[in-house]
């Protein structure tokens, strides 16, 4: 690490997280920008989600010979590279963030460009995309030092990565997670603990230092606070009016995948949970006229966020719960700060993308009934097979065993190539109509 | 001579546009039917004219639009979705639920509908045109059959040739192919209509196929259609008496305020 790039990071987080702070000063001082007839106003912790997320990217962007750099999986083991501290940056964070900009397009199209089919995940296309072109609304982003992938959420990454580790000439660790149809045996554990323990020294060997056990039991335990809290927000769903909506939760759901181990990322959703707390004193909720409250299954549609908060909205329908937001706070009570190796392997064995189908099928039932649900739309995303597999079975079951109507609704998360908005406004207007709204 | 007309639903299809205007009972009393025109709301304007002279009350009925179009459609009291409607329309003609397939021009529908009439379930084709209406037309205009023969023309053999393509593009070139090959015209239309109606038969299966099997939209008039998805379900498929209006029928049926229990019986309608 050279004392220049250290300067230049200093100065340049600095003055950006100065200019950052006063941004977030001023929005927290002036009425929101846009009105929603139908919907709350954003929560008042926005600005802040704004800011954690632009003050991370900025530090990405002086991170190089100042911080060594990780690029890692949604679903990997992060709680080693923090304690090793790594600058630690999500692809699939960023790939999301550029599909809110509107920027997929124009960034996967790099990919495709350079070969890559349109049929593999737009999360994966994006990245690819930004990584051959350098093109990103975040400014630039820090090349990596080191690679980590875990196979918990898919197989794709495992492809993906290879390609980063070819292309920028750095270590890859991958933690392979055997699927689990029921329960997560002990040698599946133990072989996920071995991989974990085998992959510190290449760790440490790219960060130059070694791991302090203190400092990951410290992250670990900052992670399940983070987590905890997390969960507890999505809780408070079950309230009628439900204080969030999944959309808040979508739009809010970003420090606690690219920031879990974070001091500040704990402080933020316990300020968050103070907020949703007090909506449900005031009688706040998500969306005004709350008739109907449906559950969401997959990934957002990243780049109509707005749009189909405001369509459902309009026709007084909440989406109080998802099975995706609910995959960062449901394996909370997993983690042990104590024993983050042991903890840490189950935990990253046991995400919803690592399950059998029927665990979906059982969380969506249990939300129904915790969350006095009246039926269920199912994104059906071209991009995530593993989250789609088996979705026309669990729509069939949620109607047949449990009278709960459900929408297959194709789109994709990240590719607006692939979202007919005529065709995915239809098949909502009909389906609230069946519902009875 | 005036038409006693109490409310309309006008049906904005991507092929054709329909108004229906319904009694105070809610019997089918009138109704215009004609090819969907580029400008929407100018062909609307035209339709409620029609209507008005019909009914002879210049003052505004209750209107409820549906359809792809319904959008533009300014003077409606509500904007309905063809599920619904088509669901009202065909209780209404038949007094029972059971399972409809309405095929349109842009998107084919299988409605699961309740006994007390209400929709249940429904599935919808993809995003692909392979399932809809479509798909024949363009294939009868490769083939070069006006369109209200390609049913009989299909029926008139036995031969059937295996339509491997569910895109309708690529179809198209399988099509082309065919024919350079000397097949004959008849022989790939009913392999056509074999391929669009085992699309249908999936999304039916997905809904679940609960008696009676009842047939809707423009696509009805197609023998070969209705002959066919008997033979892939093994069920009697029923038909309304004006299967392409059903959707315009629920929508002024809906205008006329009438909820999803009325059982007025259909008979005596003209």
């Amino acid at each position: 690490m050279s004392a220049a790039d250290s300067l230049r990071f200093y100065a340049g987080v600095n003055l950006g997280c100065a200019a950052l702070r006063l941004n977030r000063w001023r929005a927290e001082r002036t009425a929101p920008r846009r009105q929603s007839e139908y919907l709350a106003p954003p929560l008042k912790i926005s600005p802040r989600t704004k800011e954690l997320i632009a003050r991370h990217y900025l530090e990405g962007r002086y991170a190089n010979g100042h911080r060594k750099v990780a690029w890692v999986a949604s679903g990997a083991p992060v709680e080693l590279l923090k304690a090793l501290d790594f600058y630690v940056l999500y692809p699939e964070n960023h790939a999301a963030l550029c599909g809110t900009a509107r920027a997929v397009e124009e960034i996967a199209t790099e990919a495709e460009h350079a070969g890559y089919s349109r049929d593999i995940c737009s999360y994966a296309r994006t990245d690819l995309g930004a990584m051959l072109s350098g093109k990103t609304p975040v400014g630039r982003l820090p090349k990596p030092d080191l690679l980590l992938a875990c196979t918990n959420i898919c197989q794709t990454v495992l492809f993906w990565y290879r390609v980063l580790a070819h292309h920028f000439d750095v270590p890859l660790i991958v933690i392979d997670t055997p699927f689990i149809y029921t329960e997560a045996t002990d040698h599946a554990a133990e072989y996920v603990k071995r991989q974990m323990e085998e992959s510190i020294p290449i760790a440490e060997k790219v960060a130059g230092k070694k791991l302090d056990e203190r400092r990951l039991k410290e992250t670990t335990r900052l992670s399940k606070m983070a987590s905890q809290l997390w969960l507890e927000i999505m809780e408070r769903g079950r309230h009628r009016p439900a204080p969030i909506s999944v959309f808040d939760q979508f739009i809010q759901m970003a420090p606690i995948v690219e920031m879990r181990g974070d001091a500040f990322t704990v402080d933020f959703y316990a300020a968050m949970l103070k907020e949703v707390e007090g909506r449900i004193a005031r009688g706040i909720g998500a969306v005004k006229n709350e008739k109907k409250r449906l559950l969401w299954d997959n990934l957002p549609i990243w780049y109509r966020l707005r749009y189909l908060g405001e369509f459902l909205g309009a026709r007084g329908v909440a989406i109080v719960a998802s099975t995706y937001t609910n995959a960062w706070g449901e394996l909370a009570p997993m983690i042990d700060p104590e024993h983050p190796m042991e903890s840490g392997a189950r935990t990253y064995l046991h995400p919803i993308l690592n399950r059998g189908t029927g665990y979906k099928l059982a969380t969506m039932k249990r939300m129904v009934v915790d969350y006095g649900l009246d039926g269920a739309i199912l994104h059906n995303d071209r991009s995530c097979k593993p989250y789609s597999v088996g979705q026309i079975d669990q729509r069939d079951r949620l109607l047949r065993e449990h009278h709960v109507p459900a929408l297959l609704l194709e789109a994709d998360h990240n590719d607006p190539r692939a979202f007919s908005e005529e065709q995915a406004a239809n098949r909502l207007e009909a389906f609230v109509e069946m519902l009875g709204v | 001579m005036t038409v006693d007309i109490c409310a309309l639903g006008i049906d904005v299809g991507s092929t054709t546009v329909k108004i229906v205007g319904v009694d105070a009972a809610g019997n089918l009393a009138w109704h215009f039917l004609d090819q969907a025109g580029p400008r929407v709301e100018d062909q609307v304007d035209e339709f409620l004219a029609r209507a008005r002279q019909a009914a002879g009350k210049p003052d505004n009925l209750p209107l409820v639009a549906t359809g792809y179009g319904r959008g533009l459609v300014h003077q409606a009291t509500r904007k309905v979705t063809e599920i619904t409607c088509h669901a009202r329309g065909i209780y209404r003609e038949f007094q029972h639920g059971g399972t409809l397939v309405d095929i349109g021009g842009q998107d084919s529908k299988v409605i699961g509908i309740g006994p007390k009439g209400d929709v249940v379930d429904f599935a919808m084709n993809d995003k692909c045109a392979a399932g809809t209406g479509r798909f024949l037309e363009n294939s009868a205009r490769h083939l070069r059959v006006p369109l209200e023969r390609i049913g009989s023309v299909a029926l008139s053999t036995t031969e059937e040739v295996v339509i491997s393509s569910t895109c309708t593009v690529f179809a198209e070139s399988e099509i082309i192919s065919l024919i350079a090959h000397g097949v004959a015209v008849e022989p790939i239309l009913r392999g056509l209509h074999r391929s669009l109606i085992k699309r249908i038969v999936a999304m039916v299966r997905t809904v679940g196929l609960v008696s009676p099997l009842m047939l809707s939209g423009g696509v009805a008039q197609n023998p070969a259609i209705c002959r066919m998805l008997e033979e892939e379900t093994e069920s009697k498929v029923i038909l309304p008496r004006e299967p392409q209006l059903m959707g315009a029928h629920g929508a002024a049926l809906m205008a006329l305020g009438m909820g999803w229990s009325v059982l007025t019986p259909a008979s005596g309608e003209t």
